[in-house]
């Protein structure tokens, strides 16, 4: 038996006739399907929800790792050792070097107080700091990206043996590498959020589809056009989608907003959350969780009309 | 049709060589015994199967060539009145009947469907859903529904299969009207007295189906 091959109608057609709407009189010719329509509005909801979440993890993990990294390439440290006599004849030659060098600011040769709050943390606030051979600590400002940290190495290897330059790449580059990676993460969670929302709306929508191909049948059999029928479906499982998913974007913004205070928070939980336009960002969500409902929708209703003559 | 063959996949040819016409103003009745491919002839002339071999020429067109959505408008040129009158069941009647209407995009006029829900004396039960319905209903909604779009071909298959001979003739007293207003009608069914009463009200030629072949039917009919 010859068959003329199945061709689905046109994307615009099917968006056009989405948008354009039909008063309901399209939405009725489906049965209502209160368990799909339930799972769909809970699963979108829920992925929209640990969206927010995700969306957070990605902003904050960025806005981390570029603070990071920029705060800690303001500066290096030049460390001073030297037997206690020599100790500060060398670290007014190293000053004088660092004065000279190239895209820097004012050296600043850290005094014994400022020492002691460094190391408070490992000895406690009691240790005699005086009593310790503590190199000089000379914090050196990079104003300019004439900064050769190599080349001032170098210079203070020849010039002033026992002086050691920490441009601080050694704490910086693991910060940032995290940071990084936890951005990623979180980019690849929206991701599988998506992939996890498709997934199920496509399953809701094949349940329902497969719940009424007797109406489908009976659709197609009194002249109803694939468009017309695959509208019906794609309408009600997009609505719904964006429907769940502004309920949960709105329930995850609530939650972010509760979070305890930056500021009080500190360590790895500061900034994590939306910072000004950031929070615009989240509205997006609806209209993703709509745009996968469509596509997921359209897909399944398009298959199942291939079946039905 | 012309030459018109077919067998359902991997199966012996049911329907072969089966050549009819149908024009404006005839009526034709499809008898045959259960099993003799009835059904399998009408649901090829509305593309519901297609023929494996001749071919079916509907409006101008090869029904072979259509794509879906011309199917879609072919089916909206002949009214069906299926073996199992399907409705969608969460709909009521009314809504049922304008259905053709709604899925083609065309606006309901709430009066002209009352005339036709009268016509068939199913006004009272408007809003009735159609599980509610008893067979006689079912088959009388069937066949409004069959007819909202003014289709030029009315095919009804056993339309009075489950109803007692009273309300038959009222069913059938219906379709006999709608040949009279110029519409090409034909009916399957196996009551060979039904088609002896109405033939005596209007001139219907009665075709055969037997031994895959389709044949007039003799002059006992």
């Amino acid at each position: 038996m010859k068959r003329k091959d199945f061709r689905a109608p046109k994307l615009g057609a099917l968006l056009q006739q989405l948008w354009r709407g039909d008063g309901g009189k399209g939405d009725r010719i489906v049965p209502p399907t209160g368990f799909t329509a339930q799972l769909t509005l809970f699963s979108a909801a829920a992925m929209a929800f640990l969206a927010v979440f995700a969306l957070a993890l990605a902003l904050a993990t960025g806005r981390l790792a570029d603070r990071w990294s920029s705060e800690l390439a303001g500066s290096v440290t030049v460390r001073v050792s030297a037997p206690s006599g020599e100790q500060s004849a060398l670290t007014d030659q190293v000053v004088e070097i660092l004065r000279t060098t190239p895209g820097v600011g004012q050296p600043e040769l850290l005094d014994d107080t400022q020492v002691a709050d460094l190391l408070t943390p490992w000895f406690g606030p009691d240790m005699p700091v005086d009593a310790l051979p503590v190199p000089s600590l000379i914090e050196l400002p990079v104003t300019s990206r004439d900064f050769d940290a190599e080349g001032l190495r170098l210079r203070l290897e020849a010039e002033a043996p026992g002086a050691i330059l920490d441009d601080h790449t050694q704490w910086r580059r693991p910060l940032v590498s995290a940071a990084n990676r936890l951005r990623v993460l979180g980019i690849v969670s929206l991701l599988l959020i998506a992939a996890a929302s498709a997934a199920m709306i496509t399953l809701a929508a094949k349940a329902a589809l497969a719940a009424n191909g007797q109406v489908i049948r009976v659709l197609r059999l009194i002249g109803a056009r694939d468009i017309t029928i695959a509208t019906a479906f794609v309408r009600r499982f997009t609505h719904r989608a964006a429907i769940g998913a502004a309920a949960g974007t709105v329930l995850g913004l609530l939650a972010i907003a509760a979070l305890p205070n930056m500021d009080a928070a500190g360590g790895f939980l500061t900034g994590l959350g939306f910072q000004g336009f950031g929070w615009l960002l989240p509205l997006l969500i609806p209209a993703v969780a709509a745009a996968v409902g469509f596509f997921a929708t359209r897909w399944a209703a398009l298959k199942m009309l291939g079946a039905v003559r | 049709m012309q030459d018109v063959g077919f067998g359902y996949r991997g199966g012996p040819a049911l329907l072969t060589n089966m050549t009819l016409s149908l024009q404006p103003g005839m009526f034709h009745f499809l008898t045959g015994p259960s099993g003799a491919g009835k059904t399998t002839l009408l649901r090829m002339l509305y593309a519901d199967l297609l023929p494996s071999t001749g071919t079916i020429t509907a409006f101008g067109a090869d029904i072979s060539s259509l794509g879906r959505d011309d199917i879609a408008h072919l089916r909206r040129r002949i009214g069906v009145v299926h073996q199992d009158t399907q409705f969608l069941d969460h709909l009521p009647v009314a809504e049922n009947v304008a259905m053709p209407l709604t899925v083609s995009g065309q606006g309901v006029e709430i009066e002209a469907l009352r005339d036709l829900l009268g016509w068939v004396q199913l006004a009272p039960q408007a809003r009735a859903l159609p599980p509610s319905l008893s067979g006689g209903e079912r088959q009388r909604a069937a066949l409004a529904r069959a007819v909202i779009l003014s289709p030029d071909l009315i095919i009804a298959d056993e339309p009075t299969g489950n109803l007692d001979w009273d309300m038959s003739m009222r069913l059938m007293q219906l379709l006999i009207e709608l040949n009279k207003s110029g519409k090409a009608v034909l009916v399957a069914t196996h009551d060979l007295n039904l088609i002896r009463a109405i033939k005596a009200q209007v001139a219907a030629r009665v075709l055969r189906i037997a031994g895959g072949t389709l044949q007039l039917a003799g002059s006992d009919l």
